[in-house]
């Protein structure tokens, strides 16, 4: 394992991502979006090969398939059909990690993918809608990717919509407890964080290369807990760069952080 | 029973106030032909409940809506639809926002002839504060709360797939049937689009009996529409229609809005509107989606 002095901030992404499903055993990895799916990919490569994951459309695969255009002779590594409505029977049994990227997260960890601004009944920016949030977040554990780690994300307040559970104790379920909540890691293009501070506040996991405790701050509306010793975020090793490089042909990872930074801005 | 109609002796069955649920997922195998001779009529105040895509869209900027029961509504990859948004930020229609799976557990109860199915989903979020009409229930036998999903009953139900016979023996040949199912058991009454006519023999072949979903006692109605998904897919005899969806959503932002769409495209019939879009054999020839 050697590790690259060349990478892409969305490689590094990509790479400290894949830790979120690295010790997950045999469950469905869900990355919506480029930098999830590929962090899902790269673990069932690499760390976790009993992992489990689905062609995005109806068929669970014993091997991700490389995203975007794949040559007419390319056959899939199908092993069972996987149709949304057997989703939910696998989304409610707990045996799944999903990795999202919602618009706002709050300080409890919950999150927002439905409306933004004015009133719920005319709200001023109206999005997808709770989708499948609310059933993922009660469910089973939980990851969110943020290219654009800024204080409208990490919004101070509310969400304006609640779409998945946080550790918020004035909505704490009866008879449940905040420990019920499972919100691992929180990776951006500044950092990788989790809900591991005291009491459940957000707290500082690394930092990527170049970024400063006071960079994330700044562009966070509530307070991080910092540990006294924060590292940096691990680079990618070239074996880690190559499946990445395997997986993703047509380079849209390029596409997923603004101007496609370098990873290592120091 | 020969349950063949067209796509107006089904619109005729629709009243004002209806509850009408919609099959298909975002912008995939919609029916959207029947949505379309909705779209014609002088329907209104529908409650629509679906995965929606421009199904919803088109009925809600046609003013046919009165409110939508939602988990999301989008066309995949141009994630916020363009009409549904406005009616939304317009404050022009009342909403039941619930997760995916929530949907799914009422249209559950709906097909089971039960008031509720208990579940997790949707403790803790905004779905249950949005909603009064969801209620948060004790267990009998623990101490926990639990939301009572209610049931979703549909007046109608309206699906397209790929064959049908005209006794309402209906196959999705496709990867997914989605929730079409449910949709199909929820509803008093179930109308069916299909791509394909065929003959009762086509199913004595257990292969194609296995893609069948439901019993035809659940379907009412069938009506052969070649091509009635369009814009959306109807995998795997034809993609969605990248094109047609990205002027779909141009049109929201120009000055003639979704009159202008409907002046191009809608026309008096299905016929018209095929020949608006270029013909039944180019729709057929768009390629499937590569996810």
């Amino acid at each position: 394992m050697t590790a690259a002095t060349d990478y892409t901030l969305a490689e590094l992404c990509i790479v400290a991502a894949s830790q979120a499903f690295a010790n997950e055993g045999e469950v469905l990895a869900t990355g919506i979006g480029v930098v999830p799916r590929l962090a899902a990919s790269l673990a069932m490569k690499t760390s976790n090969p009993d992992l489990m994951m689905t062609d995005s459309e109806a068929w669970m695969l014993s091997e991700p398939n490389p995203l975007g255009a794949r040559p007419a002779d390319f056959v899939p590594a199908t092993e069972s059909w996987m149709g949304f409505s057997r989703i939910f029977d696998n989304v409610w049994s707990g045996r799944r990690h999903a990795m999202l990227g919602p618009t706002q997260i709050d300080r409890f960890g919950q999150s927002n993918t439905s409306a933004l601004g004015g009133t719920y009944e005319k709200p001023k920016t109206m999005m997808l809608g709770a989708r499948g949030f609310p059933g993922n977040s009660i469910s089973h554990p939980n990851s969110f990717f943020v290219p654009a780690h800024n204080t409208r994300v990490f919004m101070d307040g509310e969400c304006d919509f609640v779409s998945s559970i946080g550790y918020n104790p004035a909505r704490l379920p009866k008879g449940h407890s905040l420990d019920d909540v499972d919100i691992r890691l929180v990776i951006t293009n500044l950092c990788v964080m989790d809900f591991g501070g005291p009491d459940h506040q957000v707290r500082l996991v690394s930092l990527h290369p170049g970024v400063t405790v006071e960079e994330v701050q700044e562009n966070t509306a509530y307070p991080i807990h910092v540990p006294d010793d924060v590292p940096v975020t691990t680079a990618p090793t070239t074996e880690q760069l190559a499946v990445i490089a395997a997986l993703d042909p047509h380079n849209q990872r390029a596409y997923q952080i603004k101007d496609n930074p370098p990873g290592n801005r120091a | 029973m020969n349950k063949q109609m067209t796509a107006a002796q089904v619109v005729a069955q629709l009243e004002d106030g209806m509850t009408i649920g919609i099959g298909g997922w975002g912008p995939r195998r919609k029916p959207m032909a029947l949505v379309r001779e909705v779209l014609r009529s002088d329907l209104k105040d529908l409650t629509i409940v679906a995965y929606g895509g421009a199904d919803v869209g088109m009925l809600c900027a046609a003013g046919k809506v009165k409110k939508v029961v939602f988990a999301f509504v989008s066309l995949d990859f141009i994630p916020l639809e363009p009409y549904f948004r406005q009616a939304r930020q317009s404050g022009s229609i009342e909403v039941m926002e619930i997760d995916e799976g929530m949907m799914l557990l009422g249209l559950r109860a709906a097909s089971w002839g039960i008031p509720y199915i208990p579940t997790e989903v949707g403790l803790g979020t905004d779905v249950i504060n949005k909603n009064p009409d969801i209620k948060v229930i004790d267990s009998p036998y623990d101490d926990k709360e639990w939301v009572a999903m209610p049931a979703l009953k549909l007046d109608v139900s309206l699906i397209h797939v790929d064959r049908a016979d005209e006794r309402g023996v209906c196959q999705i040949a496709g990867p997914d049937f989605y929730m079409d199912d449910w949709f199909a058991r929820a509803a008093a009454k179930t109308f069916v689009s299909c791509d394909e006519l065929v003959d009762t023999s086509f199913f004595h072949d257990p292969a194609q009996a296995r893609l069948v979903h439901w019993e035809r006692s659940v379907t009412t109605g069938v009506v052969p529409i070649p091509g009635g998904a369009h814009p959306s897919s109807c995998t795997p005899l034809y993609g969605f229609d990248v094109p047609h969806f990205k002027a779909y959503a141009a049109s929201a932002k120009e000055e003639s809005g979704f009159q202008g769409y409907v002046d191009k495209f809608l026309g008096a019939s299905e016929e018209e509107y095929q020949k608006n879009v270029g013909g039944l054999d180019a729709i057929r020839a768009i390629a499937l989606p590569t996810y």
